[in-house]
């Protein structure tokens, strides 16, 4: 079994599992992400604040406009009448201050690093896919595929989200004020999930790694999730998260159900044949 | 991966054709090759409104034959002769493509007697037959067959309606939806996803007696309610059994002379975005077309797997 150096990640508690086999592991190093700029970023002021009015724009239109003002140094951009389009948002690898006066379509936010998003809406699928960091809040609800494949960031929902949510993510924290719908967290690798409300079936379906928590009632759990205990660093950690996601709800923490993989899936590929039959 | 929408009015009659017309248009993208309403109107008293086709619209990827029109006349005279045999009476009737008819006609006896006889007629399929029902579909975009049926103006209560993507059948009217839920008044389907366990539910309600008119799996959804209520389960207790019995992933919506239903499969593997107020409800596989009825900012949300609601006009 290969060892793993205790890394700065570690002991911030972000994750605990020793991975071995053919797995190649690399930790997140939150000072390389704080101070992470692309070659082609720009540089955008905050203070400086424009207004973008989507109505009469398809997606393509409010992307390119979104990437022309970062280039003219705007930090702050507020998108008007946005009017459930898809894919409205994507792709932004920069600083920004995003603020969505609406409700998105599919994809909305979605391949992005570093934006902090504010929706006053709802979105709808596959929200925020495949993020890599930065931070986006949703005021309603969402639609299934929430935060799919995200690696890193902060992505929450104040209302309910639909199924497969955190699906096969990797890493970053998916926060859900109200319910959850069947397979959430399926095939997750990574990362943390928070429902404070009740949760579909299915829950944790193949969970390869990271950590779930629940507020609310479980219809069942999926194939190799299991319940963990509570520790204090888990409580540390929620209080934390819940108070930077804004979400105004009280939890009792220590009540919440603490879900993770049984690790019976875990390195499947090395398994032998019969093993794999045992594990299903 | 076909668009699917509907809405229903709660105790008033809107331009609910132009509503659908507008929906389903903004859902062209999830289905280019056909499209379907399903629209719910005032009636014409106790007449009944009979929607049939004698022909086919067909293009890419059919086993259907597209066929002289001058074959359509003769046939529409037999439709006629079948009618009176059965006897029923005409009291209006329009040609509304070379195929395509709607006739009003005055009938007491059994509904599957007289749709067996209109349908002994080479190529004829009844797409609905209803007090209140009017089922139109045919090849092209929203927009392209509300214009072709006139349907921008239609007022009524409720509709559902499809947009097309051909993947287990071919292009044309027979495997486009919405599918009459044959042979009870105003029952009509729509459908997105796939069912897998089709043939099997297909060969068990034939040999019930159950009619299919194409090989397209939704159909099977409209067949499988049909049998359901014509042995006096009630509306949502079937859509309830669907989930049971049928494979697959799939969403669908179902409607009544005054009911707009709609069941999600135990995957939620298809979208369907749900808006509701006291006035209305206005659901669709994608928000988008919701806005176009509804354009300020509504709270909208995802039903669960496995639920089932239906809603009264």
């Amino acid at each position: 079994m290969a060892s793993v150096k205790k890394h700065k990640s570690e002991e911030m508690g972000l994750h605990d599992e020793v991975l071995t086999g053919r797995t190649q592991q690399v930790f997140f190093n939150p000072e390389e992400s704080e101070n992470f700029f692309y070659h082609d970023a720009y540089d955008v002021d905050f203070n400086k604040r424009t207004e973008i009015d989507a109505k009469n724009l398809d997606c393509r239109d409010i992307n390119d406009q979104i990437k022309n003002m970062m280039s003219k140094g705007y930090g702050t951009i507020v998108i008007k009448n946005p009017g459930s389009k898809h894919s409205v948002g994507v792709g932004i690898l920069n600083k920004l201050n995003l603020i969505v006066d609406g409700s998105l379509g599919y994809f909305g936010i979605g391949s992005v690093d570093g934006p902090t998003v504010r929706i006053s809406g709802r979105v709808g699928w596959s929200c925020a896919e495949n993020m890599m960091a930065g931070k986006v809040v949703v005021e309603k609800n969402a639609g299934s595929c929430f935060g799919a494949a995200i690696r890193g960031g902060d992505l929450i929902c104040k209302g309910s989200v639909g199924a497969r949510s955190g699906i096969d993510m990797k890493g970053g924290t998916i926060i859900i004020g109200g319910d959850a719908g069947a397979f959430t967290g399926f095939m997750m690798q990574r990362g943390r999930i928070v429902i404070l409300g009740d949760v579909g079936p299915n829950l944790g379906d193949s969970l390869y790694d990271g950590t779930i928590f629940v507020g609310g009632s479980i219809k069942s759990l999926g194939a190799d999730a299991v319940e963990a205990e509570m520790t204090d660093l888990d409580v540390a950690w929620l209080k934390r998260k819940l108070k930077v996601s804004e979400i105004d709800k009280k939890v009792d923490f220590k009540k919440m159900t603490k879900i993770v993989s049984g690790k019976k899936l875990w390195n499947y590929d090395n398994l032998e044949p019969t093993e794999r039959k045992g594990a299903i | 991966m076909c668009g699917i929408a509907g809405i229903i009015h709660k105790g008033k009659s809107t331009n609910v054709g132009g509503e659908m017309q507008k929906m389903l248009q903004s859902l062209k993208h999830r289905g280019p090759d056909s499209t379907g309403y399903a629209l719910y109107g005032n009636g014409e008293s106790n007449n009944y409104i009979l929607r049939f086709k004698v022909g086919e619209n067909v293009k890419e990827g059919s086993s259907a034959i597209m066929e002289d029109a001058s074959i359509y006349e003769t046939r529409k005279d037999e439709v006629n002769k079948k009618i009176k045999e059965a006897g029923a009476k005409i009291h209006k009737q329009a040609q509304i493509t070379p195929y395509s008819f709607r006739y009003v006609i005055s009938y007491k006896g059994d509904l599957l007697d007289l749709a067996k006889l209109i349908e002994s007629v080479e190529m004829t399929e009844i797409l609905s037959l209803g007090k209140s029902l009017e089922l139109i579909k045919d090849i092209g975009d929203a927009s392209v067959v509300a214009d072709n049926y006139g349907l921008n103006k239609f007022n009524g209560t409720h509709g559902i309606g499809h947009t097309r993507m051909a993947t287990e059948s071919g292009v044309d009217i027979r495997s486009a939806h919405p599918y009459w839920a044959y042979p009870f008044s105003d029952v009509s389907v729509v459908h997105n996803g796939q069912l897998t366990n089709y043939w099997n539910n297909r060969r068990t309600l034939e040999k019930k007696g159950m009619r299919f008119m194409s090989s397209c799996d939704s159909e099977l959804i409209a067949v499988y309610l049909a049998d359901k209520i014509r042995n006096g389960v009630d509306l949502e207790e079937a859509m309830r059994g669907s989930l049971e019995d049928l494979d697959g992933v799939f969403t669908y919506l179902v409607a009544t002379k005054d009911k707009l239903g709609m069941a999600k499969d135990h995957m939620a593997a298809k979208p369907m975005v749900l808006y509701e107020s006291k006035d209305l409800v206005a659901l669709a596989s994608e928000e988008v077309a919701i806005r176009t009825v509804l354009p300020k900012e509504i709270d909208t949300y995802d039903p669960y797997e496995g639920e089932v609601k239906v809603w009264q006009a």
